[in-house]
């Protein structure tokens, strides 16, 4: 049976890891490669890094990056931040990526998708959005890293984006992003339902209650994390444990 | 011990490459004739999509340098499901190594799964020295939207929507649909078990 996956992201930034992490045993915590082998030993069923630099060096720094997971790790992954372009892609994913994810630039651009589906097929694409529920009671679609505000519907632009070509959706909900106070179930539960793509819920993840609620009321086929596997307040096996004792799908 | 990886037209070569080289083993991703002719284990990879795959290996006459190779070939994903019969992706014929037939995902009512499966599945029904050391049931890395069915050639059985094969084999050809190189330890063993034929 296709199991509900567990995915630890990290956030890099001129080719390290930031945030911080809980793991004093590591040789090199602030390497991504490192880490990620480590959650890759633990169980974790995909990683997402997500490269957070702002300078022209950025392609670089990445694409080197994502040959050097290639090389180590033997775990799907996926690699975003600031992708633009048919040839960004098609460097990350001669570099060994699996997926992509695209945010600000499809949005600005949705051709872009449809480009890079029928490129490199909708199986590695996956269209990241930011989310945020406004007075009105909807959620927004928000660019640049949460601080644009746009007035497009997040459903609408999640069920664009699949007609488009993007093979997967990767929401995170600004509203419950570092709250730790559970995962956005209601909005998670609207994409899950609507789309004929896996969602990957994000922002939130507090207990491992949580991933038991996104996974069971949530219908969500993915949950990430940074923070609660960083600092090992959650730890990738006893997680899955508790999720196969609560009669969830996990890979085990 | 030489290994080849046919070089063409679709995705994940270099996974495969790297796959090799975390189990030891060093391997060479080619389309010289020659080179694939006279090595000992071939690698035939694969995300993509069928048919232009097939027309590209036909315009290097790919094609027919794989269907006469004697040597152990281990088909992975797109490459096991060119190396099938036919394929509904654009109405393909495909290399005829296998007679299954390939079809693509249509959900169910009853079942009202996502396409493409996108995630790790088990494996079942294990009949082969391709999964020396897999327990049965194991966990492997699927991404696809078409499938071979069941048949006389199929050596795993995985689920999504209906039962289908999650690996093949006939004479020195084998086939997996899911991606060893991506599936943690157990796609680790299974590649080194291909290695050591």
């Amino acid at each position: 049976m296709l199991t509900k996956r567990i995915i630890p992201c990290l956030d890099i930034k001129n080719g390290r890891t930031v945030k911080g992490t809980n793991f004093i045993d590591l040789r090199d915590a602030g390497d991504p490669v490192e880490l990620g082998a480590r959650y890759a030993a633990e169980g974790a069923d995909e990683l997402v890094f997500l490269d957070i630099t702002a300078t022209q060096e950025k392609r670089k720094t990445l694409s080197e990056l994502a040959l050097r997971i290639a090389h180590h790790i033997n775990i799907p992954f996926t690699v975003g931040g600031g992708i633009s372009s048919v040839e960004d892609v098609r460097v990350l994913l001669d570099n060994g990526a699996d997926k992509i994810s695209v945010n600000t630039a499809a949005f600005k651009n949705p051709g872009l998708i449809l480009e890079l589906s029928g490129v490199f097929g909708s199986q590695c694409i996956v269209l990241a959005i930011d989310a945020k529920r406004e007075a009105d009671g909807k959620y927004y679609v928000y660019l640049n890293g949460g601080r644009v505000a746009t007035e497009t519907n997040c459903l609408d632009w999640a069920k664009q984006g699949v007609e488009l070509g993007a093979g997967e959706i990767l929401l995170t909900s600004m509203d419950h992003d570092g709250t730790r106070n559970g995962f956005a179930v209601e909005l998670t539960g609207l994409l899950a339902e609507s789309l004929p793509v896996p969602v990957i819920a994000s922002g939130g993840g507090g207990t491992m209650a949580h991933f038991s609620e996104i996974f069971k009321a949530g219908k969500a086929d993915a949950a990430l994390a940074a923070s609660v596997f960083h600092f090992k307040e959650i730890h990738i096996p006893v997680l899955k444990e508790y999720l196969n004792d609560e009669g969830i799908s996990i890979r085990i | 011990m030489k290994i080849v990886i046919i070089k063409y037209n679709a995705g994940n070569i270099r996974s495969v490459l790297f796959a090799l080289e975390r189990i030891g083993a060093e391997a060479l991703v080619t389309d010289d004739p020659d080179l694939i002719c006279n090595a000992d284990k071939i690698i035939f990879p694969g995300v993509g999509e069928a048919n232009s795959a097939m027309n590209y290996l036909k315009e290097r006459g790919l094609d027919i340098l794989i269907q006469n190779l004697k040597q152990p070939v281990l088909g992975v994903c797109l490459g096991m499901q060119l190396l099938c019969a036919h394929s509904e992706e654009n109405d393909t014929e495909c290399l005829g190594i296998f007679s299954e037939t390939v079809k693509k995902f249509i959900p169910a009512e009853d079942k009202p799964l996502k396409v493409p499966q996108i995630g790790w599945n088990n494996i079942y029904n294990l009949n082969s020295n391709l999964f020396t050391g897999v327990a049965e049931s194991s966990f492997c890395y699927f991404v696809h939207s078409y499938y071979a069915g069941l048949g006389e050639t199929t050596i795993a059985r995985a689920d999504y929507i209906q039962p289908y094969s999650a690996a093949l084999h006939k004479g020195n050809f084998y086939g997996v649909q899911f991606h060893p190189e991506k599936s943690a330890g157990m796609g680790e063993r299974i590649l080194k078990n291909f290695i050591q034929f």
